[in-house]
């Protein structure tokens, strides 16, 4: 039986033990008869014997019974006795071992051993665990076959000077000089081993440091070749050409390079070369380039900076996807980076800054980001912004900090900012409730120092409408309170009112907000009733319709005014609303203008007004079929144009459930019936019915209607839209709904019609149904 | 590549390989493995390949059923660590042809003259997979040469 057959089968018989007990068990025996056979003589079974004991020893069980076997076999000359007493050296065996100054004389004899394989063996031990007292006795050994050896053990040899030299740092001197003339060599790994070297002389000396310098353009030389050169399969790895070669080599240059201008110089062409020669598609290829941006970082060079950052920016932002973390480190050089002169440059940073934000560093980043927008280049402004906001909506610390950072950026560069960013910003600060006060008073002092930047106003107008009254009780926790007086805060508006810097859309917000006012202030009513009113002959289109609007309801209306000027809800970003592309926080100011038509049908109010009834439903995905085309003026009351939004605030009307053919809507002697035809388990067919009982006749009557989501909603054709007077003829529609999930049915139905020159609107809810005809 | 350490274990963290190139006394070479198994196998699946313990660097990767680990400076690239950990794999992979964790429990020894030759002192000794295959091989020749009973 082969020997090493023994050793698989004892390693088969462990692994098959079932217990930890059983496997204890077989263990002592086999290193029972280990023990015994060590004792005796040599029979040709030492080495397997060992072998196995290392094995054992591997599994964690104590094997020190076997270090002297180790001795006794390096000293064999027999190469399988010596290749598996090495071994067990290296792994039984460390400089603290009073046994490891006994082979000292074996390894002494190996290094001069014929065979290089069995050099090999002596060099590997030596370079792995070799003491300070071994490493002095072998050192000249060492250096002649540094010297005079073929290529595999020059390369051994000079790994083992590393070693070497690591343990006692004073005999670098003697291997100085052989790895000078190593440079020169082919072999990648002999060149390898003599980069590792020099490397290593170079750190723990400053005066070979110097000898080296000269060393500088045969090392670019090298590396140029390497990088250019075409493939070389013996060294390819991923395209890149021995990159553990590479990346030692650019080690050394960033050593060389350090604080000396001329190597520096030497080295940059190089560095520009090697970054954008290198694909960093694999790993080798990061590697590579990782190592560039390293040395780039490092060295000096005033010719070449520009370049050189620019470059290894570039080589940063490839490596960032695979390692990111590696590119952390270098933060601070590359917000650095931020302040260059360079435009360039800058604009590399800021991709590469706007890639690193994570949770960890959000807050410092943010500040080098804020400080860099401060002072950026114009046209990178917009991208800074957008960039700022994205990184503060993901990883914002807290809602306080996030709406400083969106302050922060719209007082510095509020003219740059994507236009969603105030919706966003007020649906922000609509969420963050304990913060109201603090916005709102940050906002009002934000506002009276400059009124230039419209987005900032805007947001300011927006929050001094609905937040006003915090700002008027003169304290607040978080900061230092305004102590306002209510003329005072209606001053601000009016100036931004008559500034001619404001924009009509900022206009109308300052408006909207001084109207709002008028249920947060008690003194100054009448202030905003003649400013409203003053504004109802206004030339702008828009702010006019406002004021008459505003108008209307300090006259007619002023019973609703409250509960319409009321504090807004938090808005949920989601909300149909929202996503419709309105603006969230402005649904009441900002609807009304879409809703205004002048006398003129637009195809896109059905769809708006649709939209209304979505809202009021809570968001339900389906819009209903609008009926044709409606024709609305603006001459009707406040609660028809603002319906949608006023029944949200004011919840729904009550409806009484009914036997089979409901009144559902009476009013000006409209009366509307709902009928239901048919209905299934997932759905039903009703019928509207539309009677008239005033002396002249309906005309434009239009039904619309919305269901929750997931009903689907059909709705026919109408019968006519015109309703004869007396009660003399009807108008009916069927509709039909299919409800395949089952949920339980409601129905929202806004009935329009012109009655007597007035255009009417109402909304009618429908919680249950009649049950069917049959 | 200054390498401190390099490990090999399963996924049920049975230590499979230990190359230390640091002298570490035996007990703290037990905590060591301990440690890096639980980090290494408590990472999640898509996790970075790189980890910070004490004051080194770990970079690690899993092969199959094996996980192949090594603590390195902190200066060290950690790219290139990877490459390292690669290189050894495929010299593995090209002695025992299509290697799997069972070829390298039960030839263990072979596993170490392999990245002998490969490593040294922690360094890369030969970036030539040829010449290191090619040296495994001329070495097993001059084994089994020397393992017949009439052989010097």
């Amino acid at each position: 039986m082969s020997p090493s057959v023994r050793l698989q089968e004892m390693i088969r018989v462990i692994r098959g033990a079932r217990t930890q007990g059983e496997e204890r068990g077989v263990i002592q025996r086999e290193c029972a008869a280990i023990r015994a056979q060590f004792r005796q003589a040599d029979n040709g079974t030492r080495s397997h014997n060992l072998a196995k004991l290392l094995y054992v020893h591997m599994l964690g069980y104590p094997a020190h019974f076997g270090q002297m076997e180790c001795v006794r076999l390096i000293a064999s000359p027999r190469y399988n006795e010596k290749r598996v007493g090495y071994l067990g050296a290296m792994m039984l065996l460390d400089e603290k071992q009073d046994a490891s100054l006994l082979i000292t004389n074996s390894i002494k004899n190996d290094l001069s051993h014929s065979s290089q394989y069995v050099q090999s063996l002596a060099l590997c031990t030596l370079g792995c665990m070799g003491s300070a007292e071994m490493c002095r006795d072998l050192a000249p050994e060492i250096d002649r076959l540094l010297r005079a050896s073929n290529s595999y053990i020059k390369k051994k040899a000079a790994l083992c000077a590393v070693h070497i030299v690591r343990k006692v740092p004073e005999l670098g001197e003697l291997f100085t000089p052989a790895s000078r003339s190593l440079l020169s060599e082919k072999n990648h790994g002999v060149l390898h081993g003599a980069v590792v070297l020099i490397t290593e002389l170079c750190e723990r000396n400053p005066e070979t440091l110097e000898q080296f310098r000269k060393a500088v353009p045969e090392l670019v030389q090298i590396m140029k070749g390497l990088v250019m050169s075409g493939y070389s399969p013996e060294h390819n790895v991923a395209g890149i050409s021995d990159p553990f070669l590479q990346v030692r080599i650019l080690r050394l240059l960033r050593i060389l390079g350090r604080n000396n201008e001329t190597a520096s110089d030497a080295v940059n062409d190089l560095l520009a070369q090697v970054a954008t020669n290198t694909d960093s598609s694999k790993t080798a290829g990061s590697a590579v380039l990782y190592e560039t941006v390293l040395t780039v970082m490092d060295i000096k060079s005033e010719s070449g900076l520009r370049v050189m950052e620019y470059i290894s920016m570039t080589s940063l932002q490839k490596i960032v996807q695979t390692d990111h973390n590696a590119v952390q480190r270098h933060r601070g050089t590359i917000v650095d980076c931020l302040k260059d002169q360079d435009a360039s440059v800058k604009r590399r940073a800021l991709e590469l800054s706007l890639a690193l934000v994570s949770a960890v560093n959000i807050r410092s980043l943010m500040k080098e980001l804020l400080l860099f927008l401060s002072s950026c280049p114009p046209e990178l402004r917009a991208h800074t912004t957008s960039g700022i906001f994205n990184a503060a909506e993901r990883y914002a610390p807290s809602q306080r900090w996030h709406i400083d950072t969106i302050l922060h950026v719209l007082t510095t560069a509020g003219g740059d900012v994507r236009d969603e960013t105030v919706p966003n910003l007020i649906q922000l600060i609509t969420t963050a409730t304990e913060l109201h006060c603090y916005t709102v008073h940050k906002l009002y002092r934000a506002l009276i120092a400059d009124i230039s930047v419209q987005s900032l106003v805007q947001v300011a107008c927006w929050c001094i409408g609905e937040y006003g009254d915090l700002l008027l009780r003169g304290e607040c926790e978080e900061t230092e309170p305004v102590q306002v007086a209510e003329d005072d805060v209606l001053d601000a508006l009016e100036t931004v009112l008559q500034s001619h810097m404001s924009s009509p859309a900022t206009r109308g917000f300052a408006l909207t907000a001084t109207m709002k006012l008028s249920t947060r202030i008690t003194h100054n009513v009448d202030r905003i009733r003649s400013i409203v009113s003053i504004y109802g002959s206004c030339i702008d289109v828009e702010l006019q319709q406002r004021a008459v609007e505003y108008n209307a309801l300090f006259k007619k209306y002023d019973h609703m005014r409250a509960a319409v000027l009321e504090r807004m809800p938090v808005i949920d970003k989601s909300s149909p609303g929202h996503t419709n592309g309105e603006s969230a926080g402005g649904s009441i100011k900002e609807m009304e203008p879409t809703k205004r038509t002048q006398e003129v049908v637009l195809p896109q109010e059905p769809a708006n007004q649709v939209c209304d009834l979505l809202d009021l439903l809570g968001g339900s995905g389906e819009p209903p079929q609008p009926s044709p085309a409606l024709s609305t003026t603006m001459l009707g009351p406040v609660s028809s144009t603002a319906g949608g939004d006023l029944l949200d605030l004011l919840g729904g009307l009550d409806v009484t459930p009914v036997p089979p053919s409901v009144i559902v809507y009476e009013k000006n002697g409209v009366t509307l019936k709902l009928q239901t035809d048919r209905q299934t388990d997932t759905g039903m067919t009703i019928t509207l019915t539309a009677t008239n009982s005033t002396d002249r006749e309906i005309t434009s009557l239009t039904l619309q209607a919305a269901v929750p989501k997931s009903v689907q909603l059909q709705m026919k054709a109408p019968s006519g839209d015109v309703i004869p007077a007396h009660g003399l003829g009807q108008v009916t529609q069927t509709v039909l709904l299919n409800n395949p999930n089952k949920v339980s049915l409601k129905m929202r139905v806004r009935v329009c019609y012109t009655s007597q020159d007035f255009v009417c609107q109402d909304t009618v809810q429908i919680d249950s149904f009649p049950s069917p005809a049959w | 590549m200054t390498m401190h350490f390099l490990l090999l274990f399963s996924r049920q963290g049975k230590l499979r390989l230990q190359k230390w190139f640091t002298p570490i006394p035996e007990r703290e070479k037990k905590k060591i493995v301990r440690d890096m198994t639980t980090m290494v196998l408590g990472r999640k699946p898509r996790s970075c390949n790189f980890l910070h313990w004490k004051d080194l660097k770990i970079v690690y990767k899993k092969y199959a059923s094996l996980y192949f680990c090594c603590g390195l400076d902190a200066e060290e690239n950690e790219l290139l660590a990877l490459e390292v950990l690669h290189r050894y794999v495929e010299l593995l992979d090209k002695y025992f042809g299509n290697v799997c964790e069972l070829d390298i429990i039960f030839n263990f020894e072979k596993a170490y003259f392999i990245l002998d030759e490969f490593l040294l002192g922690g360094e890369v000794q030969e970036t030539s997979k040829q010449v290191v295959s090619r040296s495994i091989e001329a070495s097993d020749m001059l084994q089994e040469v020397s393992e017949r009973p009439c052989s010097r």
